[in-house]
Formats: C-alpha cells, structure tokens, sequence
C-alpha cells in the first residue's frame, strides 16, 4: 500500500518535470522573448542588450530551466511582465478566489448530482426520471457561456436581484466577494451537476440489475435498507473519479464563465497573461494547473482504493 | 398423502415486443411441489426454467409481467401479493441459492454480515446468539474456521467456498423450500459434487423441500425425486426422476439424453438437429416438431396437450408417446471417431516452464523471467499429426495457460515447443513470422466474445483469408463460401452479424474463420461449455467430420471430461500446473492410475440415478503449487509420506504405454484398479 503511494507520487512528480519542460521549451521556441516584447520598437541594441542582463537572458536555456525550476520549487516563479511585480503575489490572490468559486460550486454541486442521479435511478422511467433527466440533458447542452449571459440579463439586469459582473478589487474580502460569485456559480454548478447526475444515474442502475441485487431482494432484504446497504455503496465507488476530475477542472479555473462575469480567478488570468504575452506567468500556471490535477487524482485514487476492498486485498496481498 | 408446499397453476409469463405483441416465455405451466421432496427442472438456455423459479418466490424480471395464473404458497397468490408482504416470505419461507454466487454476494460487505442480515430479518436472535449461528451455519456448509471465513470479503473466497456462504445465507431463515438456479454450475467437478452431496444431506437433515433448476441433467440426476423437462416455455415431460433418465417417454428427453457423452462411451454422440425456437415465432402445433423424430402430420398443425399416465405416475405432452414407451430405453449409438493419426510428430514440447511472475527491472535488462516456482513447470508432450490430444484438469491446472504459450499468447520461462521438428516457437506472437502464426490457430470457449459484433459473418472469415493469403474479389467470396459449407450454414449467412446468429451458429463461424486460415493445428479452448447439450454434440461431431477432411491436430482443452472422452485419441491429466497422467484416453478412463485422475474422474457427475460419484479428496483450493515433491501431495488421499513432500515423483510407464507420475509403485497402483 505504501508502496503504492509512494510510487504514484513520483509519477506525479515525472508528470509535473514533463509538463514545465513542455512549457519551457515551447516558450523558447516561440518568436520573440520577454524583452523584445517588453521593450517593444526599442528593442535593439544597446537596449536589447541591457534588458537581456537585466533579466538573464543572456546565459544558454538549460542554465535558465534549472535555476528557474529551482526557484519554482521553493515558490517564487519569478516576476510578471505587465505588473512588474512577483508572480508569487499575483497568484495568490487569484488562487484564493478560485477556489472560493469551486467550493462553493462543489459544496452546492455535488449533493444535488447524488440526489438527482440515485431519483432518476430508483424511479428509472417514471415521472420523477422523465422530468429530472429531460432538465438535466438540456443543462448539459447549453454553453455555459450562454447560460452565464442569460443569467446576467435576467437576474442582473431585468430584476436587479445581484450585481451582473465582478468590479471588486482582485484582493477584497470573503465577505465582500460572497454576493458577486452567486451568478457564477450557479452557471457552473448548473452544468457539472448534470453531468455528475447523469453518471450517477447509469451507476446506480447498472448496480441494481447485478445479481447481487436481485438476490438481496430474493432474501427479503426491505427496498431502502437494500437501496443503502447493497446499491449505494458500489454505485458511488466509480463515481468519485469523476468527482475529482471535476474538481480539478473547477480549480483550474472555468476560463469561459470568469470571463463572462469578469471573476478574478485564475481562469482569467489565463486569458490575460496568454494575450499579454507574459510568458513566465504563463510557465507558472501551467505548472499549478497541471500540480492540482495530479494531486486531486491521486487522492481520488487513493480514496477508490480505501473504499473498495476488492482492490484493497489485491494491493496487499501483491 | 404429502402435503402441498407449492401450487403453479396455469402461469404465463411473458412481455409485450416492439410492437406490441405479448410473447410468452412460460406457457401455462401447472406444477405441485410437495413437501420434503427435491424436484429438479431441465431445460435448455432459453426453455424458462429460471424464470419460473424466480415466478415461485413471487419475482418477475424487469421488463417482464405476469399474464395468467397463479403461484400459491401457504393459500395465498405470490404474484399478486404487496411487497411488503413479500418481504415476509423471501428468505424466511421460500429461499434462492443462486447460479454464479461470486456474482451474488454484494462485493463491499463481508460475509458474516451478509448471513447476519438474513438472520435480523428472519429470526428474533439477539447479537451474540446471531453471533454463534452464523458460525454454526458455516459449519454446517463445511467451511473450514467460520469466524475467519465470516471477517472476509466474497471476492476472498474460492468459488466453491462463495457457493456454500450462498448456501449458508438461504439456510439462516430456515425456510420451508429452497429455490436452486444452476448451484453448481462453473465450479470445478470436483467441488461440484462436494456442493451437490452438501444439498442432499440438508435436504435429508432438514426435511425443505427443493426445487433444483439446471441445463445438467447429470446433477439433476443426482439430486432430484421428481423431474420436470422443459421445452421453449411449456412443461413437456414430468415424472419420477428414475423413470425419466432411463425410460423417457418425450422425444426431446429422449434426444437430450441421447446428445450427452458418457463416461464409460467414447465415440460422439448423437446430436439433435436444429434449436429450440425463439420465443415469438412459435407456430400451431407442437412446439418440438422441427426436430422431432417421431413426429406426423398431426404434429404440425395441433399442438399437444399435457397427459397423465396414472401406470407411470408421469405427465407428457407428445401424441406419440405410447410408441416411445415401447423401445424407449436409452441406447445411446456413438459415432465411432475414426483415428487419423500419423506417424509423424507434428509439436513437441520439451520441459516447458511457463510463469505469470512480474518481470522486474533487471530482469527485463536481462530478458528472463525469473521464478523458481512457475505457474506451470516440466511439461513434456510430443503431439503426433491428426491427433486430438486433449488436456484435464481444474480451474488453475494451468491447461489454459499451455494453450496460451502454443498459441504465443505468453512466452515460456523455459524449454522448447518445436513445430515440425524444426520450426521453434517458444518465442511470443511478436518473434513469430505470418506463417508460424497461420499454421496454430485458436477457437475460443465464448463465441460472443470472439466474434466482432460489428463484423459480418462475411468480414470475420475474410479475414485471415485476407491476411494469410492475399484473397480479393470473387475468389475470396468462393472461398468463404466453400467453408461456410463445411461448417453446415448456408450461404445466406455471409450478410449477417453475430448477434443474429444462435450459440451454436456462432461457434460454427467461429470455427470456419480457424479452418480458413489452412492450420496444421486447432487449439480449441472449452469450446463447447457455452453451448447447450444438443447444440455441443452437433459442434463436436462438425469438429471430428473437419478433423477427418482436412489432417488437423486438435489440442483440446475442456473441464467437461465426458466430452474429453468422445473425443480425444489421448489425455494428458494436469494438477498446478504439472503433468500428473499422459496417456491413450481408452486407458486412462478405464483404468485411472494416478491418483488425481482418480478423484477428478470419480467425481463426474452422469445422467444416471444409478452411478454415484466417488468423493475421493477434500476440495480444497490451493492457491499455488507447492514448492517442492509432488503437486498433488495438498490433497492426495494416497499420500506416502516425506518422500511426496520433498521429492518430484518419477515418470512409471504402463505396458499400455500410460505415463503416470507418482511415488506410488505401478503395481499398487493398478492393483486397485480391480477391487
């Protein structure tokens, strides 16, 4: 088991060393580099030459990848272009909203994809299935960038129930940024909860046509004690992947929804250092993007593999 | 005159198709179960005798309805009755021990609590004296230290073991009648007639009555007062269970028995032409007229009515059963299998060690397996062209796993498979050249598996003609033409996909596509376990008549030894992994030498109330081969002593030229034979 873990952390590790030469290499190869973009028409000459010293340029790439990954182990990724500041300090702050944004999109999310899925489940071509899944198909369809925009027009602008889009400083407090992620997250949470529904929903039948199933009903077990005891706990095992594979999405920002609503979260920054050209911010989200899916998917595999003694012995006993 | 436990009558159940008809899987079935006596249902896949055992505890399928009729149980209908109600019954009065009960545990609770929940519903124990029965049940079912048995998950257990916790769990209510779907159906033989003599003593000891559903008419025969034969949803034949296996009156019975290979028979049997119709395209008349050997123009447009016989005490439904009465002891006529053997040796396999090991680093830098205990060790076999050599044993004797190697599915750990005398394969698919690959081709046990399902039958065939020969066009067509032919379909079945096809057409395709790449040698891997008993028959004697045309080595591999006798020109008996027995099959299964051949053979069960099996051994399951001395010494009822445990046993020869490997001195061991 330990083993195990150990094991999966180093090719977590291997993950991350592959995905920050990526963006290194990639950002070496693209015309044009920190200085010319930074000195714009100025950048020749004396200049260019003072600007590459300035900053480092001057020595070969791998000099620079390594003391650039070393740095970036400790945390500092080195200094943004447009702000002329840490990118550790710009982060921060965005790293915080994000994750406001996705727990409270989890917290809501979540719970109602479990209830929603296990309903349409248990009354498998009913009336409480018909009606949830035909809600919960068209919410998958639409793009949340549609779905986001209606949002703002109805309860934004027609009824002037919460304020349409983010003006907050990126830095305020939970308190102040509460009102301005509710129209947010309910765009996420609208799409994620019905995919998660969905899946749950074709777990938790699948489960109930296993022959397990049917027999706990041949030795009289009562519906709700079988619907708990036989049916839920095998049908959720699969869906925690999908859980985690959501939540890493959330984290790493929902750069469409941020967008529309102007949310300062790490999505957008995205965006911005993209179309900024701000190359090193760039380097330094893909590397905690890629860090916050290898570890979220390794805790949801570790999880699978308390949960699930099937694959519990087979670890042991291997 | 006993009392009544259960009362069928006239249940039809069915459903209603796309457009909208009702079709019917049970067909006004009528039965009475009496107290204390053990009836078994016969049928093949298809026939509904599964769900008239569900209709008996008050369940029907999802997507299924009842349209008539009536389960009784203590005067009240089951199938009407509230769930609620229901409840009452299941587990506590009527009890299901199910066909696969690896797949019937719930896999994330342990077993102790599995029985425990049986016993909350059904009975007033407190905790601790729940806590004594459950290892009192365990007990009960044989099961070796109950309190570790009961901490355990299912999927810790061997398959022999999840059968008897199943058992178990139905025993916890106490219930008045036991429902068996297939108990024993996918457990070893051994284990199966360990399973089978477990259900007759609790029958015996508790007075339930049973209600035993199997396709098996050898473990029917085992366990069954009364039988009941079932053919495409109506009851065709229902009597005492001795008058029926010996003097069927039904001319389905009749050919069922027919199409079974026996024991003491080589030689195929019989098969019964055609297949039981779908449900839904039934005609008038009797339903088994297609295939009927007795039947006459009255047969086809009237359909018969279930008859009474009071002399015999048996219900049948045929016109014609008075002239089965007559002549209708079973004397079975086997195809005698004409041998095609040559001179030549086609395969040898010299000190084949194969292991499943996980290579490490360094030994893949190295390019070796290291194990000193490999899954299957020492195998010594040289195959003569036209032979069928067939290999037997339990599941994780390793046969598979032979075949697998031949094939280049694995590569071997040691020794040498040579074709031809020349050609090497011990190497895996990637080393081998098209034509090493083109002359050993595989059939496979489940022809649903095998076949692509997005593949005509046409697309399947042309396949290795394609690709072994470079076929295109209007030769390809004629080819596949010519082997569809061999096989027995006709030409309109090139359009069509495998999902359209019966058990048995499938593996007939599945055949052709082995043949067409010209093989010198067929491994056919349980190629007959999926299918029913009259449609195995048809594809064995359609393998033997190919064998004859074409020169083919068949290396057959089957848990069903009865089939291994028909068919084979030799045996070669495996226990983990190592050769125990090699020898001509008319002698080992006349005379078994070795003493694991003797526990694997005495436990085959046969259609026939009269011969008992011999329970030689414990089934115990041992989990890997023992490190050193003999492999059989964990269960050997023979065992000598150290020298079984520390010493390889050496290769004894027979004057009939029986290889045999054990410590044991021929002469004891044949002497035994004749007591």
């Amino acid at each position: 088991m330990l083993f195990l873990i150990i094991k999966r952390i180093l090719l977590g590790l291997i993950t991350l060393f592959i995905v920050s030469l990526i963006t290194f290499v990639g950002t070496e190869i693209l015309p044009g580099d920190a200085c010319t973009t930074y000195l714009e028409r100025q950048a020749f000459g004396e200049q260019l030459e003072a600007c590459y010293r300035r900053l480092g340029l001057n020595v070969p790439a791998y000099e620079r990848y390594v003391s650039w990954a070393v740095n970036a182990i400790q945390g500092d990724f080195g200094y943004s272009l447009s702000g002329e500041m840490p990118i550790k300090e710009v982060l921060g702050p965005r790293i915080k909203n994000s994750l406001v944004l996705a727990s409270a999109a989890i917290f809501i999310g979540i719970p109602i994809a479990l209830i929603l899925g296990i309903v349409t489940a248990l009354w498998r071509d009913k009336l409480p299935d018909v009606a949830i899944s035909t809600v919960t198909i068209f919410a998958m369809t639409i793009p949340e960038f549609i779905s986001a925009t209606l949002l703002i027009l109805i309860i934004a602008i027609w009824l002037e129930w919460l304020p349409g889009i983010v003006i907050v400083p990126t830095d305020v407090s939970f308190f102040e940024l509460l009102p301005n992620i509710i129209l947010p997250v309910i765009a996420i949470a609208m799409i994620m909860t019905a995919h998660m529904a969905r899946m749950v929903r074709s777990s938790v039948i699948q489960v109930m046509a296993s022959e397990y199933v049917q027999m706990a009903i041949l030795k009289g077990v009562p519906y709700w004690k079988m619907v708990f005891k036989h049916v839920l706990p095998n049908a959720l095992l699969p869906a925690i992947n999908v859980v985690a594979l959501t939540i890493a999405w959330l984290l790493g920002g929902v750069v469409v929804t941020e967008v529309v609503f102007n949310y300062p979260g790490l999505g957008r920054l995205v965006i911005e250092s993209i179309s900024n050209r701000d190359l090193p911010t760039v380097q330094a989200l893909a590397i905690i993007l890629a860090s916050i899916y290898v570890s979220i998917n390794l805790l949801a595999d570790l999880m699978t593999l308390m949960l699930n003694p099937r694959l519990k012995t087979l670890q042991i006993r291997k | 005159m006993t009392e009544i436990i259960q009362k069928v009558k006239n249940l039809s159940i069915g459903f209603k198709s796309k457009k909208g008809e009702e079709i019917l899987i049970l067909r006004n079935i009528s039965t009475n179960i009496k107290k204390g006596e053990t009836v078994g249902i016969v049928g093949e896949s298809g026939s509904g005798k599964s769900t008239l055992a569900l209709a008996m505890m008050g369940y029907v399928k999802h997507g299924l309805y009842t349209i008539g009729g009536e389960c009784e149980f203590n005067s009240s209908n089951l199938l009407k009755m509230k769930n609620r109600d229901l409840e009452k019954i299941r587990g506590r009065k009527i009890a299901m021990i199910p066909q696969n009960a690896g797949q019937a545990l719930t896999p994330n609770l342990k077993i102790g609590y599995q029985i425990d929940e049986a016993l909350q519903l059904h009975s007033d124990l407190k905790e601790e004296e729940r806590e004594q029965k459950i290892s009192e049940l365990l007990n009960k079912v044989r099961l070796p230290s109950p309190e570790t048995i009961a901490l355990r998950y299912p999927h810790e257990l061997s398959g022999g073991q999840q059968q008897r916790v199943a058992v178990a769990m139905a025993l916890a209510g106490t219930p008045d009648l036991l429902l068996l779907d297939e108990p024993t159906t996918g457990l070893d033989v051994t284990t199966q007639a360990h399973v089978l003599e477990l259900l007759n003593f609790i029958a015996k000891d508790t007075g339930t009555s049973m209600v035993y559903v199997s396709h098996d008419l050898g473990a029917i025969a085992q366990v069954s007062d009364r039988i009941i034969v079932m053919y495409s949803g109506e009851i065709v034949l229902e009597g005492p269970s001795r008058d029926i296996l010996k003097k069927p009156i039904h001319p389905y019975t009749y050919g069922l028995l027919k199409s079974i290979p026996k024991l003491s028979l080589a030689g195929l049997p019989q098969s019964m032409p055609g297949s039981q119709p779908q449900p839904g395209t039934m005609h008038r008349g009797c339903s088994f007229f297609d295939r009927c050997d007795f039947s006459e123009e009255k047969c086809k447009s009237n359909s018969p009515q279930l008859e009474y016989l009071e002399e015999l005490n048996t219900s049948v439904r045929c016109f014609n059963h008075k002239s089965l009465m007559n002549d209708s002891q079973v004397n079975q006529t086997v195809n005698k299998i004409k041998k095609s053997l040559q001179d030549k040796e086609i395969l040898n396999i010299s000190e084949v060690s194969i292991s499943y090991a996980k290579q490490n680093l360094l030994d893949q830098v190295l390019n070796r397996i290291s194990d000193d205990n490999p899954t299957v060790k020492d195998i010594n076999i040289n195959i003569k062209k036209g032979e069928t050599i067939a290999l037997v044993g339990e599941s994780g004797s390793g046969k598979s796993t032979i075949l697998k190697s031949i094939a280049g599915l694995l590569r071997t750990k040691d020794g040498v498979i040579k074709f031809d005398q020349k050609r090497n394969l011990s190497s895996d698919l990637k080393e081998r050249d098209p034509n090493d690959l083109r002359i050993i081709q595989l059939i496979f046990q489940n022809p649903d598996e095998s076949l692509n399902p997005n593949h005509t039958v046409e697309e399947i065939i042309a396949q290795p003609l394609k690709l072994y020969f470079g076929l295109k066009g209007e030769e390809l067509k004629t080819n596949i033409k010519e082997l569809l032919q061999k096989v027995r379909l006709g030409e309109f079945y090139m359009s069509r996909y495998p999902r359209q096809l019966s058990g048995g057409e499938k593996q007939r395709v599945a055949v052709a596509r082995a043949f067409a790449a010209k093989p010198d040698i067929i491994l056919c891997d349980e190629v007959t376990s999926a299918l029913d008993v009259s449609v195995q028959a048809a594809v064995l004697n359609l393998l033997q008549q190919l064998k004859e045309d074409f020169g083919t080595t068949y290396i057959f591999v089957s848990h069903d030894l009865a089939v291994v006798r028909a068919i084979s020109d030799r045996v070669a008996v495996l226990y983990q992994g190592r050769l125990c027995e090699v020898g001509p099959s008319n002698d080992v299964y006349q005379f078994p030498s070795h003493p694991y051949t003797e526990v694997l053979l005495g436990a085959v069960l046969e259609p026939d109330p009269d011969i008992k099996p011999k329970l030689v051994a414990e089934d115990i399951v041992e989990e890997k081969p023992p490190q050193k001395g003999c492999s059989f010494q964990g269960r050997c009822s023979r065992i000598l002593g150290d020298i079984c445990k520390n010493e390889i046993p050496p290769w004894q020869i027979t004057n009939s030229g029986n290889s045999i490997r054990c410590h044991i001195p021929l002469k004891e061991l044949q002497k035994d034979q004749i007591n």
